[in-house]
């Protein structure tokens, strides 16, 4: 069967590697280093003073559930800046089962030029 | 020439399938563009699997010097007709549904998620 | 001891017989008990992962296996009239891919479909489908691959349109199993121009006679372009959506499995039927999968991104993810069919090939765990739009952990699965041309932003009122995604056992395909 040492064989990807257990290995380390820094902080959180409100003005905070971005608002910027690419690919996308069989047929035409057969 | 004709004929009835798919918009109309294929690759097969002078390959009625043809094509076209019938069977009782549904069997009703 | 000779010799065979033999026999067993049923379809399926098991480490240990059915092989006038399978390395690696996550569907239906109606229909459905993509990459004849085609293909349409009820379920698999005939029947087409030339139809043996003929020429364009569009491959994608958005979550996650057994049809064309003369064109063919891949890639990635619905922006993205599998073959394919260059002289070739063999089963995996979560979500709350979700991981814990898993090993984040074989990838790409494995790199980001999108979307956020009562979902879907995401996390620990033991074996037997053909010539 498989030996312990296969398991931890460095993974040869041509010109480079990888290795994930050393990889995890170091993720611990630096985790635990990082934990120890945080531990040096000064802790001067008090509950139910005006440092924990979120707005140091005292506005009223809305209503939590109206606070949750939808999924339609997100990369908004990149949705509008793409918007060329994005309405030509929307245009192709008509769900039309024959257009489905058109792109079929179109992708064996190239295919036959591409080759030289016509 | 006219042993080309049935070749000519099965390429003919493959690009006639495939014009009603692509622009008739009527969903029974699509399925009989699939069936249009379905025969003309039926007929390459059979087509395929005629040799000059051969006869059927029944093995009791065939006279004795006369030469059998291989009866490969033939099984391929016989399953190949079966599946169709079963794949025709199941898309027509999805039409069935969808029209059910929408009262519609054009095809540009269907679809349009994207848009 | 006889006995389990008996069994073991006959293997091949009984991969594809079990799961149709418990196909016929699951709508029997159900007139008895519900949870009867449910354990003796999880129990053939597990048997089946078995064999599958079985036979990979005998195809592993001593090369080709040829299975005749019948009897022994039979020639006349020099042409195999048998049915035949033959099983290299690649056709397991498939199989274990498909029994994989037709395992994981078994157990996952218990609790997803817990209180459907018509659910014997559905684990026949299942079962079948399972049986005939076993059949499609084991298969060495190439009648009997269209014939599993179109098993498969039947059974999944009707897994598709599964809920009845819904319009959008019966028009996607109307799509599907529209799209799928017409695929099979150019598939039949091409094979039947291969049959006139070459009088056989067994793999190896057209193989051996080809001579890339002007019909081999438009024969190998239809094989291509068909399986491509049954695979989902951009510009044909656009039944995976419709069919991935609308089947039950655990039916997408078997038809993950059937695009991949057609992308299986692909490679198998082109190394193997064509394997002798797929260096004599003048323009490689691995342009036209280089091309099709990056096509592939962005145009799922983008479209990816504006998707609203949870289980059709997997389905983008699972499209994206096909890309990066011709991308890696497509590479190697060049420098292969490229006499000027050779292997021997531009090894990362082999390396792409690695990466892509790879990522199939990573990509089934990821895809599948997504699709999971997917369902898990709308088992919780029976919603399916992302605006309409939010602050979930406040109730489902255990899936938001899974979703996190599934998300990291997508994008190819260290140390998951994907990682390893995008590695693979970008590396050698990246020698082959630099502009390659930068549009790669990027649309890999993409993917990491479009699953981020649904992250915060569905699982953070503050919790939502309507939301208040809903609870983790039943343990048999919980532990179906267990199953899927401690093997991602495997997989991305140890990528050398896996790459070494099972992927470089495939690889092998794509680019020697003369190995193929010993399996067969042996007989003759």
């Amino acid at each position: 069967m498989i030996s312990i040492d296969e398991l931890f064989n460095t993974f040869n990807t041509g010109n480079g590697f990888w290795n994930p257990v050393l990889w995890l290995i170091a993720f611990v380390i630096i985790f635990l280093i990082i934990y120890i820094i945080r531990g040096f902080g000064n802790n001067s959180y008090k509950k139910g003073t005006g440092q924990t409100q979120v707005f140091l003005s005292g506005n009223p905070e809305s209503d939590f559930e109206s606070m949750h971005v939808k999924s339609s608002n997100l990369y908004w910027g990149w949705t509008e800046s793409m918007k060329w690419i994005i309405d030509a690919l929307k245009s192709i996308h008509t769900g039309n089962v024959s257009d489905y069989v058109l792109w079929f047929v179109i992708v064996m035409g190239v295919l036959f030029l591409f080759v030289g057969l016509i | 020439m006219i042993a080309n004709i049935p070749y000519i004929a099965a390429a003919a009835l493959i690009i006639i399938g495939l014009y009603t798919i692509i622009f008739r918009k009527n969903l029974i109309k699509m399925l009989i563009g699939i069936t249009i294929i379905e025969s003309g690759v039926n007929l390459f097969l059979i087509t395929l699997g005629y040799r000059k002078g051969g006869i059927a390959p029944i093995f009791t009625g065939a006279p004795a010097e006369s030469t059998m043809m291989f009866p490969v094509p033939q099984a391929l076209t016989l399953t190949s007709i079966v599946i169709g019938v079963a794949v025709l069977a199941l898309m027509l009782s999805f039409i069935v549904h969808m029209y059910r549904h929408t009262k519609s069997l054009d095809v540009r009703k269907f679809g349009g998620d994207d848009q | 001891m006889n006995f389990i000779d008996l069994i073991m010799s006959h293997a091949p065979a009984l991969l594809v017989v079990i799961p149709l033999l418990g196909a016929f026999l699951t709508p029997l067993i159900s007139k008895i008990n519900d949870k009867i049923r449910n354990i003796f379809v999880i129990s053939i399926l597990g048997i089946t992962a078995v064999f599958v098991l079985l036979v990979a480490q005998q195809v592993l240990d001593t090369g080709t296996i040829t299975y005749v059915f019948g009897s022994s092989l039979q020639t006349q006038n020099n042409t195999v009239i048998r049915i035949l399978f033959e099983i290299d390395a690649l056709s397991i690696f498939m199989a274990l891919v498909s029994i994989i996550l037709a395992f994981v569907a078994s157990i996952y239906s218990w609790g997803f479909l817990e209180n459907e109606t018509g659910q014997d229909k559905y684990y026949t459905l299942l079962l079948l489908m399972t049986a005939g993509m076993l059949g499609m990459v084991l298969t060495g004849d190439l009648f009997n691959f269209f014939v599993f085609i179109e098993i498969t293909s039947i059974a999944s349409a009707a897994l598709i349109a599964f809920w009845t009820n819904r319009v959008k379920a019966v028009e996607a698999g109307f799509k599907y199993i529209f799209i799928s005939t017409i695929g099979a029947l150019f598939i039949l087409f091409a094979l039947a121009l291969l049959y006139g030339q070459y009088d056989a139809l067994n793999i190896a043996q057209l193989a051996d006679r080809i001579t890339f003929t002007y019909l081999d020429k438009i024969a190998l364009i239809i094989f291509i372009s068909a399986l491509a569009m049954k695979g989902g491959i951009v510009p044909m994608h656009m039944w995976v959506p419709d069919a991935y958005g609308r089947a039950p979550a655990s039916a997408s996650l078997v038809l993950v499995a059937a695009t991949q057994a057609s992308l299986y049809g692909v490679f198998r064309v082109l190394f193997t039927l064509y394997g002798n003369v797929i260096h004599l064109p003048n323009i490689s063919f691995g342009w036209i999968l280089v091309i099709l891949g990056l096509i592939t890639m962005l145009v799922g990635v983008i479209m990816a991104m504006i998707q609203t619905d949870f289980k059709r922006l997997i389905a983008y993205g699972a499209v994206a993810e096909l890309g990066y599998i011709f991308l890696g073959v497509g590479t190697g394919l060049t420098i292969i069919a490229n006499p000027d260059i050779g292997i021997s002289s531009a090894p990362f070739a082999v390396e792409a090939m690695k990466g892509s063999i790879f990522h199939i089963i990573n990509d089934a995996l990821d895809v599948g765990l997504l699709f999971m979560i997917a369902g898990a979500v709308y088992y919780a709350t029976k919603e399916t739009s992302l605006n309409s979700l939010g602050g979930l991981a406040r109730n489902m814990k255990y899936t938001t952990i899974f979703f996190i898993i599934g998300l990291l090993a997508i994008s190819g984040i260290p140390p998951m699965n994907g990682f390893a074989s995008k590695l693979l990838i970008y590396e050698s790409t990246y020698q082959l041309n630099p502009i390659i494995s930068i549009i790669a790199i990027l649309s890999s980001i993409m993917l990491l932003a479009v699953f981020v999108k649904i992250f915060q979307s569905v699982f953070l956020g503050p919790k939502l009122k309507k939301f208040d009562d809903v609870k983790e979902v039943p343990k048999s879907m919980l532990i179906a995604m267990g199953i899927v995401a401690s093997i991602i996390i495997f997989f991305g620990l140890f990528p050398d056992l896996i790459v070494s033991n099972l992927v470089e074996p495939a690889v092998n037997a794509l680019i020697h395909p003369e190995n193929y053909l010993q399996g067969l010539t042996g007989g003759l």
